[in-house]
């Protein structure tokens, strides 16, 4: 959670992803501008002070000896690529891995592909409009690879991606964790502001108890 | 040999609700502070005047469903809807670490019926970590929720003295700042026997997402709170501290230690931190730390001197 001013206005943090940490403790995230907070810190510059409150809530679990595939799509790009490096630390074999990203266009995509270029880990890419990559989405991506049965899916993006993905992997039995996005206020339980409806059918919070969750508990409102 | 009066370093921050004694006189707002165990490693419990927990019903309520929050100017609407554990969970899996803190805890409760709020009371009564009870009367999130009780003075008055009636302890009543009297309101649950009146709960708004044409929340209205809201509960506290005989909690945009100060002027024996909780989980410790040193500063012999000391001539 990031404060993106100092005064009354905007008030409330706003929560980001980590898009990857260096060993000299520098966190660095990845976000769009798409309202006055995410404008405001756009425009901080080197050396102003920032507060922050984190790390928070549940991250992805990282099954060992399983292969893993990846799926970014859009911003949901900026986490994959903490995600990728652990597992390419974590693993010792990243060779029946994918990482799959994709976005709408050129633009979205090929700035983030240097990080993820310097992994050992297969990557497929696609847009929307084919300007990079395969035409076409993430989803189309992932069924045209035959992964290993015993794959495992680490997902985040657009909720109809999300959903789409997890429908899939259901269908060949992969375990699926997403990422899910939410406005909060708080970031550690106490609003009840980021409320996720799940199939027990009792709300989940994104905060604490995501903002990775197994798909499978999911109900998707698209 | 100079004589120097020794200034105590722990400056008189005591207030009284009822019977009941504070250290100080901040507390954290029901609905922003969880059941307190949310913010154990962030901040000094023990500083704090009172914990006031999250609103809690006689079943298990499951809230609205999302959006249920959007940021505003200054400020922010929420519509949570009341979801809690229910009295029954409350009791068995979240007293317990209450109970063992050093620091009064009130229990915020709130209920559909007066046999709700009888019942509730009740389960609560046999409790001892329970210092007192703040009834919900006001929150305008649940359509069948506290609304009508906190309109309309009868009706305020008859929650009033059902909880009053089986509550072993001091009973606060938190006011809704949606009524056209909030005065009277305020005086027909002192004439029903309320320890305290809290105010104000959170002004009734909205917001609309051009784009998609709708409502930013799935509830459509919700409840506005943060800085934006502190003029208004300010005139409100002033009106109904003048109105009424029993101690005044005042709630709405409090960050700071000024902020609380002010509130205090205006005529509030204590006050509560709400929403400045979320931005910052320090910020009731810090409201706390400001006071001790204004009256250090200003050299008052307690902070109950600035209760109601509004200079209006």
């Amino acid at each position: 959670m990031i404060r993106t001013g100092v005064g009354k206005d905007p008030l409330l943090r706003r929560p980001f992803s980590i898009h990857q940490t260096t060993s000299q403790g520098q966190i660095q995230i990845y976000f769009k501008v798409v309202g006055r907070g995410t404008e405001i810190l756009a425009h901080v510059k080197k050396g102003e002070n920032l507060s922050v409150f984190g790390p928070l809530g549940r991250g992805f679990r990282i099954a060992e000896s399983a292969p893993a595939c990846l799926v970014g799509g859009g911003l949901g790009i900026a986490p994959m690529l903490f995600l990728a490096k652990k597992i390419s630390q974590i693993k010792k074999d990243c060779s029946q891995d994918l990482i799959i990203l994709g976005g709408r266009t050129r633009s979205e995509v090929e700035p983030l592909m240097k990080d993820f270029e310097q992994l050992d880990i297969r990557i497929a890419t696609a847009t929307d409009d084919g300007s990079y990559g395969q035409r076409g989405f993430v989803t189309d991506v992932f069924t045209g690879h035959s992964l290993p049965v015993d794959c495992s899916v680490y997902c985040c993006g657009p909720e109809p991606m999300m959903a789409k993905i997890s429908a899939l992997s259901k269908e060949r039995h992969f375990p699926c964790q997403v990422s899910v996005e939410s406005v909060m206020a708080c970031g550690m339980g106490a609003c009840l502001g980021c409320s996720k409806p799940t199939k027990s059918g009792a709300y989940a919070h994104v905060c604490l108890d995501g903002p990775v969750f197994d798909a499978e508990d999911m109900v998707w409102n698209l | 040999m100079e004589f120097i009066k020794e200034t105590n370093p722990i400056p008189d921050l005591r207030v009284k609700i009822g019977s009941l004694s504070l250290d100080n006189p901040v507390m954290t707002a029901s609905g922003t502070f969880g059941y307190a165990r949310e913010f154990e490693r962030l901040m000094n419990l023990h500083r704090l005047g009172a914990i006031i927990v999250k609103g809690i019903s006689l079943h298990p309520r499951h809230g609205n469903p999302p959006p249920r929050i959007v940021e505003t100017a200054c400020g922010m609407l929420n519509a949570i809807g009341l979801q809690n554990v229910g009295v029954e969970r409350f009791i068995k899996d979240k007293m317990g670490f209450l109970g063992n803190l050093n620091v009064p805890i009130i229990v915020n409760i709130l209920g559909d019926s007066l046999d709700e709020y009888r019942e509730i009371t009740e389960r609560l009564g046999d409790s001892p970590a329970v210092a007192a009870i703040e009834v919900n009367i006001s929150c305008p999130n649940v359509k069948k929720g506290g609304v009508a009780f906190g309109t309309d003075p009868a009706m305020a008055a008859a929650v009033t003295q059902a909880v009053k009636e089986k509550s072993p302890v001091p009973v606060i009543v938190k006011l809704s700042p949606n009524v056209t009297d909030i005065a009277a309101i305020a005086r027909a649950v002192e004439d029903a026997g309320a320890d305290a009146v809290s105010l104000i709960n959170t002004l009734i708004g909205m917001a609309i997402n051009l784009k998609t044409r709708r409502p930013e929340l799935a509830n459509v209205v919700g409840g506005l709170s943060g800085p934006a809201i502190k003029p208004v509960a300010l005139r409100m506290v002033y009106q109904v501290a003048r109105a009424v005989n029993i101690p005044v909690i005042g709630i709405g945009g409090i960050e700071t230690a000024e902020d609380a100060l002010e509130f205090m002027l205006a005529g509030a024996t204590a006050v509560q931190i709400g929403t400045a909780n979320f931005i910052n989980p320090r910020a009731s410790e810090e409201v706390v730390e400001g006071i001790t040193e204004y009256v250090l500063q200003e050299n008052l012999p307690s902070v109950r001197d600035l209760i109601g000391a509004l200079r209006v001539d």
